[in-house]
């Protein structure tokens, strides 16, 4: 076990891009580290930096405090999970999981041992004399954890391991992965384009865009505090609404109407509510509908519902408002991202759609009005230009 | 084969629709003649051999389907001959020598070609391919000068050379595809778990591009062990001489006798092994000449 170190790492490419951009970031003894961001945010080449398996250009990589941006990866002491698990075809579960063992010549009974007790975390045991080609996916991707743990090495690097499995196993391996973690306690590194997986898996989250690091955080901070839209926006699902606003003195003008800005969130602007053009960040669930919580303070208006979505334990209202669009390449990256970027209306231009997330007893039906009340206090407020957070700490 | 593992489902749904009588699935009766016509055509030649090879003394010079006077003669005799068994002897190291070269080098050349990042790798598999399309004519006299001066004239490498630039562009053209198909994540995975680059390539590449090496080094050793252009060329007496040499320079029991059926009988014995192989492996072969084409 061992922790990590980037130090302004960059990856460049003999064309001259650059995937990597001076990263820079410390993963403790024992912690799960997400990377997460979209795709060809560099997360996976960061990845496989770290494993040895990509050249780093320029920067530190220290593992242990050792520094090891030389060394080949089979001399880092590291074990990867790969998004296809990458298990040897030729080999039976058993030969696969002590294949590692087997090369740095172990002796057969040490290997035995080992390769039984790591089968018995994972209940593999049934399947240790069977070819890969005959087990389900999500057994490979058990079969995979199960060569990585079996070597205790320094540090897991684990590449999207999940994202192959289908909606329901990738939920239940997600807590097994976690269980595993917690329980072998190794120093962990985890990329994810899934921000659901990061939210519940990781310690802390580091979130990638163009490959730069925007934001590390724990889960719970990432939520509440992001740094800049772009973090505001990926975290999060439904995502936040963005809608255009303007600051003037006590008030915030919303497209949904004018309110006092309330103390909490007077304070949490500190110097920067200095007025004018602002985008405001509202989370799906900081909206209600009046009609169930009548006595919830904020902002109370009325929307005409387009589309009702019934999760059985809630709803998602959406609804359009009138505004004059908002233009950010972040949110212009995040549509793309998501491949939302077509369809129309969605982001900008002057009618704009917002998401609300409300009590499952709401009465908003699609067509109808709905009164709703929205929660001052939980806004963020980001700057137009650059995409900064005026709410967060920097 | 191929009828037969048909689903049931989908025959029987084609035969409830109406489709034309050419679509059915029974093969219908013509096509099963034309099939004999081309088995009896392209069998047929070597029925005459193996004919011609059971007869002895004067039957030879009968036309009889059948050997009237079925003889293992020829056999026995060819078998008594010296001449045959080194040149049998010589064919089996010449091929063999030959495959394995073909393999070790190609399989490295192969592996270069499909995984490293090589400016103008495309121009180099045409070149290579290129070669192969030579007429052997071409070099046959240049190599026979030359290995009369570097003294490999009538030598064991002095064939296996020469049949080396035919059978390593056919070896690495096949494994070439082969390791473009082998998951690149394979190998990483086991340089991450310990392995060198070299045991990457034996450990993990190899084993399982062994179906592509079992058709590359089948279909080189069928090469070397027919071939007889420049085993004619480059050897003068059975120190080297394969096969293929050796059965040119038969001669009759007698000086009135006709070679004719221990020719047949030679042929025939060189010829078996290299069917049972073809048959026993058909589907690696086919597997290996069309792998990159189709994706499995």
């Amino acid at each position: 076990m061992a922790d990590i170190e980037l130090r302004e790492v960059t990856k460049r490419y003999p064309d001259g891009t650059e995937a990597v951009k001076q990263v820079s970031l410390e993963i403790g003894d024992g912690e799960f580290m997400i990377l997460v961001g979209p795709s060809g945010c560099g997360k996976s080449t960061a990845l496989r930096m770290i494993a040895g398996l990509e050249d780093i250009s320029d920067g530190d990589l220290l593992i242990g405090g050792e520094r090891v941006n030389d060394l080949a990866p089979r001399d880092r002491d590291i074990a990867m999970v790969f998004q296809n698990y990458a298990l040897y075809p030729h080999m039976t579960v058993r030969e696969n999981m002590g294949f590692a063992l087997k090369l740095a010549k172990e002796n057969d009974g040490e290997i035995k041992s080992r390769v039984d007790e790591a089968a018995k975390i994972l209940d593999l045991e049934a399947h240790l004399e069977r070819k890969p080609a005959n087990l389900s996916g999500g057994q490979r991707q058990r079969v995979a954890m199960g060569r990585a743990i079996v070597r205790s090495p320094k540090v897991f690097l684990m590449d999207e391991p999940l994202s192959n499995l289908d909606a329901k196993l990738r939920v239940q391996m997600r807590t097994e992965v976690s269980r595993i973690q917690q329980r072998v306690g190794t120093t962990t590194v985890y990329v994810t384009h899934d921000q659901t997986e990061a939210m519940t898996l990781g310690d802390r989250v580091a979130v990638m865009r163009g490959g730069i690091i925007q934001q590390v955080d724990s889960p719970k901070n990432l939520y509440e505090r992001p740094r800049n839209l772009f973090v505001a926006g990926f975290i999060g699902s439904p995502s936040m609404n963005f809608l255009p606003a303007q600051l003037e003195g006590d008030t915030i003008k919303l497209p949904f109407g004018d309110a006092q800005i309330p103390d909490e969130l007077k304070s949490r602007l500190k110097g920067n509510g200095k007025g004018g053009e602002v985008i405001a960040g509202v989370r799906p669930e900081h909206f209600e509908d009046s009609d169930v919580e009548p006595e919830k303070p904020g902002l109370r208006f009325t929307a005409p519902v387009s589309v009702v979505e019934s999760m059985g334990s809630e709803l998602y209202a959406y609804f359009d408002v009138e505004s004059g669009g908002i233009e950010s390449s972040d949110l212009t990256e995040l549509a793309a991202d998501s491949g939302i970027e077509d369809l129309p209306k969605h982001g900008s231009g002057e009618v704009q759609q917002v998401v609300a997330r409300l009590a499952a007893a709401s009465g908003a039906r699609p067509g109808k009005q709905a009164n709703l009340v929205l929660d001052t206090r939980f806004i963020q407020l980001f700057d137009p230009n650059g995409g900064k957070s005026l709410t967060a700490e920097q | 084969m191929e009828a037969a593992s048909v689903p049931a489902a989908t025959v029987r749904k084609r035969s409830k629709g109406n489709a034309p009588p050419s679509a059915s699935p029974r093969t219908p009766w013509w096509m099963w003649l034309c099939v004999v016509a081309i088995v009896l055509f392209c069998l047929f030649p070597f029925y005459w051999l193996l004919n011609t090879s059971l007869k002895a003394g004067p039957d030879l010079s009968t036309s009889a389907l059948l050997p009237p006077n079925p003889t293992l003669e020829n056999y026995e005799s060819i078998f008594r001959d010296s001449n045959f068994t080194t040149a049998l002897k010589n064919s089996a190291i010449v091929a063999l020598i030959t495959t394995a070269l073909a393999l070790i080098v190609g399989s490295f050349c192969a592996y270069a070609l499909a995984r490293l990042k090589i400016r103008f790798k495309f121009t180099i598999l045409a070149i290579i391919l290129t070669i192969t399309t030579f007429p052997q004519i071409t070099i046959a006299a240049p190599i026979f000068k030359l290995w009369r001066d570097v003294g490999l004239y009538n030598t064991i490498p002095g064939l296996v050379i020469p049949y080396l630039t035919f059978a390593l562009p056919l070896a690495i053209y096949i494994l070439t595809s082969f390791f473009r198909e082998i998951p690149r994540d394979l190998e990483e995975a086991a340089l991450v778990d310990g392995a060198t680059n070299f045991q990457a390539f034996y450990k993990v590449v190899v084993p399982l591009a062994a179906p592509g090496l079992a058709t590359a080094g089948i279909l080189t050793f069928i090469a070397a062990w027919n071939e007889f252009l420049l085993a004619i060329t480059l050897t003068s007496s059975s120190n080297a001489r394969t096969v293929p040499a050796a059965i040119a320079f038969f001669t009759g029991s007698t000086q009135f006798e006709q070679p004719l059926g221990t020719i047949s009988a030679a042929s025939v014995v060189i010829s078996v092994p290299l069917i049972l192989m073809v048959l026993l492996f058909q589907k690696r072969i086919v597997a290996g000449l069309t792998a990159g084409a189709v994706k499995g």
